[in-house]
Formats: C-alpha cells, sequence, structure tokens
C-alpha cells in the first residue's frame, strides 16, 4: 500500500495515453541504451547518479545501499568470485562524478518491485519512482510516534 | 564516560538485559549460539548451558552460511522460556518484506527484545545452492522498517499496530572487507537506518580495526551506537585457513596463522584460546568498543574459559576504555 495520492505528479500524467504512448515509444532505447553502457537490470527506479554510474541491481543479493559484509579481500563479489563487487566500483566511481558524490550516502528506500521492467525515465516525469511506502516516510522523522496518516 | 553519558538520556527502547547492560556502561558479553539441527530444544538447551552464565545475551544465528537449521525464531523461543535473553538474527535471503515484519511481531510477542539485521551469506555459501535467493530488502531497508514499527507504530505500509514491539534494533558491520575506508560511512547509513547496537564481523587484525575505530571516533558514531568487536577462538592451522578462505568476510593475518602452525598439535586449542584472549584485551583498549560478541563455532565449550581468562568474569564490569 502506498501513499497514492502524494505522487508529484511532474512533467506527465501516469494516467493519459499519451504517456503510454511515450513509454513504449522511450523503453526500448532506454532498455539498449542503458543495459549496452551499465549492464541495467530495468528496475524503474534508477539511481545511478547516487551509485557513481555503476547499477546497483547486479549485485546478486540487490544491496541499495553499500557493499555486503562479504566482498572478497582482492573486491570482488561475495557471490561471484569472478567478478568485481559493484558496489566497490560504485564507491570507487562516486567521487568522480561532476555532482552527485555525496549521494552515494544518502539511505535509498526499499525497491518498489512493481517497477520492474518499466521505464525509469517515463517513471521520473510521471513521479511513480518516488513514492515511497507510507511507513518509510513517517521514519523520516526519528524518535516521534506520531500518527498522522493512521 | 562521555559516550556512555550522551546515550543514557533516551528511554530505554526494549528491557532487554543487552540494553540495560550497555546503558549502565558496563563492558557487554554477547555470543553466538549455534542452532541445531533438531527438532528437540534439549539440544538447544545443552548448547546454551556452557555459555549462560560468561554471557549477557546470546545471538540465534539464522541460517548462517546459509545452511539450514533450527529457525532462529524457534531457537529463540527455546531460549526465553530457559530465561536467557536472545538476540534474533534476521537475514535478509530467505524472506520478503512481508514475511519479515510478520515474524517481527511474533518474536516480540514471544518476548524477543534484541533483534540483529543482517543481509545475509549468499545461498551459494551453503549445502543448497539451488535456492532462490529473496533479498527482497537490504539490512538498511529492515532496519529501518523495525524502527518504523516500534517508534511509529506502523507497518511499513502505514497501517496501525495496535501495540507496538518494543525492540533493542543492532547491525553488524565488517571493518576488514573493501573498501576499508567506506566502512565506517556504512556503520553511520545503519545508524540513521535505526541501529542501537553493532556487532562486527571476526576481529583479527588489530590494526586494521583501529583505524576503522580510529574513523568512527572522528564521526562521532561511537556515541550514537554501542559496538560490540566480534572475536573468537581459532581451533586449528587449518580451521584458521578454512575460516580466511571459504567463511565470506573473514580475515586472519598470516602472522596468526603462523603462530598457530608453530604451535605442537597438543596445544593448538590453548593457543587458539590465547590469542582469543590477547585480542579481546586489546580490543577492550579501544575507546568506543562497548563490548564484545564471541562467536565459537562448535567450540562453545571453550568460551567460559576464554571470558574468564580475559578478567571479564564475573560478568558487569567496566569497559576499560571508558574508565579513564
Ligand atoms: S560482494 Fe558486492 S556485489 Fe557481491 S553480493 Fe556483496 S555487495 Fe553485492
Amino acid at each position: 500500500m502506498c501513499l497514492e495520492d502524494e505522487v508529484n505528479l511532474r512533467w506527465l500524467d501516469e494516467k493519459k495515453p499519451i504517456t503510454r504512448w511515450l513509454a513504449r515509444l522511450i523503453l526500448p532505447v532506454e532498455k539498449i541504451s542503458k543495459e549496452t553502457l551499465f549492464d541495467c537490470r530495468m528496475c524503474g527506479q534508477c539511481i545511478l547518479h547516487s551509485t557513481g554510474m555503476t547499477c546497483p541491481m547486479r549485485c546478486p543479493k540487490n544491496l541499495r545501499n553499500g557493499p555486503c559484509g562479504g566482498v572478497r579481500p582482492n573486491g570482488n563479489c561475495e557471490v561471484f568470485a569472478d567478478k568485481p563487487c559493484v558496489w566497490v566500483q560504485g564507491i570507487e566511481r562516486a567521487p568522480r562524478l561532476p555532482l552527485w558524490q555525496e549521494d552515494i550516502h544518502h539511505l535509498q528506500p526499499p525497491v518498489n518491485w512493481r517497477l520492474q521492467g518499466t521505464s525509469s525515465w517515463i517513471n521520473l516525469f510521471t513521479g511513480r519512482d518516488a513514492i515511497r511506502p507510507r511507513g518509510w516516510e513517517n521514519a523520516n522523522e526519528p524518535q516521534t510516534n506520531s500518527d498522522q496518516h493512521g | 564516560m562521555s559516550f556512555v553519558a550522551t546515550r543514557t538520556q533516551r528511554p530505554l527502547r526494549s528491557d532487554s538485559r543487552l540494553e540495560r547492560v550497555l546503558r549502565a556502561g558496563l563492558f557487554a558479553v554477547t555470543a553466538e549460539l549455534n542452532p541445531p539441527d533438531s527438532a528437540d530444544p534439549q539440544e538447544v538447551y545443552d548448547a546454551a548451558l556452557p555459555l549462560s552464565e560468561v554471557t549477557d545475551a546470546l545471538n540465534a544465528t539464522d541460517a548462517s552460511g546459509a545452511n539450514v537449521h533450527m529457525s532462529s525464531l524457534g531457537l529463540c523461543a527455546v531460549l526465553i522460556n530457559a530465561g536467557y535473553d536472545v538476540i534474533l538474527q534476521m537475514s535478509c535471503r530467505d524472506r520478503n518484506r512481508i514475511a519479515l515484519q510478520g515474524d517481527l511481531l511474533g518474536a516480540a510477542a514471544l518476548g524477543v527484545r534484541n533483534v540483529l539485521a543482517i543481509t545475509g551469506d549468499d545461498v551459494g555459501a551453503g549445502d543448497q545452492p539451488e535456492a532462490k535467493r529473496v533479498f527482497d530488502f537490504d539490512s538498511m531497508h529492515l532496519l529501518r522498517t523495525m524502527r518504523t514499527l516500534r517508534d511509529d507504530g506502523v507497518f511499513l505500509s502505514g497501517r496501525k499496530l495496535t501495540r507496538p514491539p518494543h525492540l533493542f534494533l543492532g547491525a553488524v558491520e565488517n571493518p576488514f572487507a573493501p573498501p576499508l575506508h567506506w566502512r565506517p560511512h556504512r556503520l553511520a547509513k545503519k545508524i540513521e537506518a535505526g541501529a542501537d547496537f553493532i556487532q562486527t564481523q571476526f576481529v583479527f587484525d588489530i590494526e586494521i580495526f583501529r583505524n576503522f575505530m580510529a574513523r568512527v571516533r572522528d564521526l562521532g558514531l561511537h556515541e550514537r551506537v554501542y559496538i560490540l568487536a566480534g572475536v573468537g577462538p581459532l581451533k586449528s592451522p587449518k580451521g584458521a585457513e578454512f575460516m580466511r578462505t571459504r567463511v565470506p568476510g573473514v580475515v586472519i593475518p598470516d602472522a596468526i596463522v603462523e603462530r598457530l602452525k608453530k604451535t605442537p598439535r597438543e596445544r593448538w586449542r590453548d593457543e587458539g584460546m590465547q590469542i582469543c584472549v590477547e585480542l579481546i584485551q586489546q580490543v577492550r583498549e579501544i575507546p568506543g568498543i562497548a563490548g564484545i560478541h564471541v562467536m565459537a563455532y562448535r567450540q562453545e565449550e571453550t568460551v567460559a574459559e576464554i571470558i574468564q581468562r580475559a578478567g571479564l568474569f564475573p560478568r558487569l564490569t567496566k569497559p576499560t576504555a571508558s574508565q579513564s
């Protein structure tokens, strides 16, 4: 259950046919370009700019907030011993970005699996990628016991 | 004592022994209890007995190494009946957010007061590597969600609980896994997500650990969270070799392995314990360390002697570093 009414409709209205048409056009473009460039997994809620342009969904544990404790001493992945940990790469690359260097320290919300396979560019403009579970937003104010959403 | 004082202002999160010990500024000792491959509660009591007097709380591991055993929740329920303070480990590997939140309430109803959120070793590490990985949440998501249930009294969805759980929330950190310089920042994220206490991976490389803690203190993190350093005895040179090559995230310096190799076979056990005791004494001197977490897989019988030799028995002593 999400706060559908909190959706900030930015440039696109999710419900309008034009959005669906645009999505149909843009999806293959996004898919091909991002899969080629970033080995993107099309989670539909892109945080590449927060992770040094390294797709965190390539992590076999789907980690969105940094590496696990199993990274090998040579920097390779716990699960795929012959591949570098995507988070080790991301943390290395983040400071080289022109902007957003600090974003890697931000706490990323849980993945919305309903967006899997959709265009993150369209989701950005409809605001769909910014929908958080209601309880997640509440927790942004620590130490409060407010139930205003109840 | 300042790092104790700043945190004692807050009301108690739970009424767990672990929290009370830490809040009182006493040096905490927790230990890992490995669950039996059995349906018999007696085996749980037998495994816990050697740890009972020398620890403040026992960790009930959640299929660690991705090997199935009695569930951590079942283990906790059995131990609570016998009067132990338990730390329920919850891994993100096997359950999605629906199961995790439900188990959390169930655990609280059974009397669990400490919970430890972990990502979990990959299924590939265990004896059933063909299993499906879940990883719906990462450990930060789990921490934040547990805090939401506790502090906001709602599920992640926003739906209200009639009675929130009282929990002391834990997380883990591995100061020895790359990228080393980022580990303190990951710790900061875990604190932001809701961690009240931290248990670390095995400390064998004291230099790396000292550097990690220095950074933690620079960032002021030791004042926001209780850090328990992970320690444990090595059984044999072969055992040490196995741990550092096969157990994800464990780093053991060559010097320690060499020291064991030079020891005659009949003294391995004793030397392994001695190394552990020395490490405990060294971590105790590090400012910002609030306790230790002993992991003695299949050597639970050594824990009491280690605690005694390290001068931590009888329990409830002050941490050396914070006395000054
Ligand atoms: S080592 Fe890195 S890529 Fe591999 S599971 Fe852990 S965080 Fe993910």
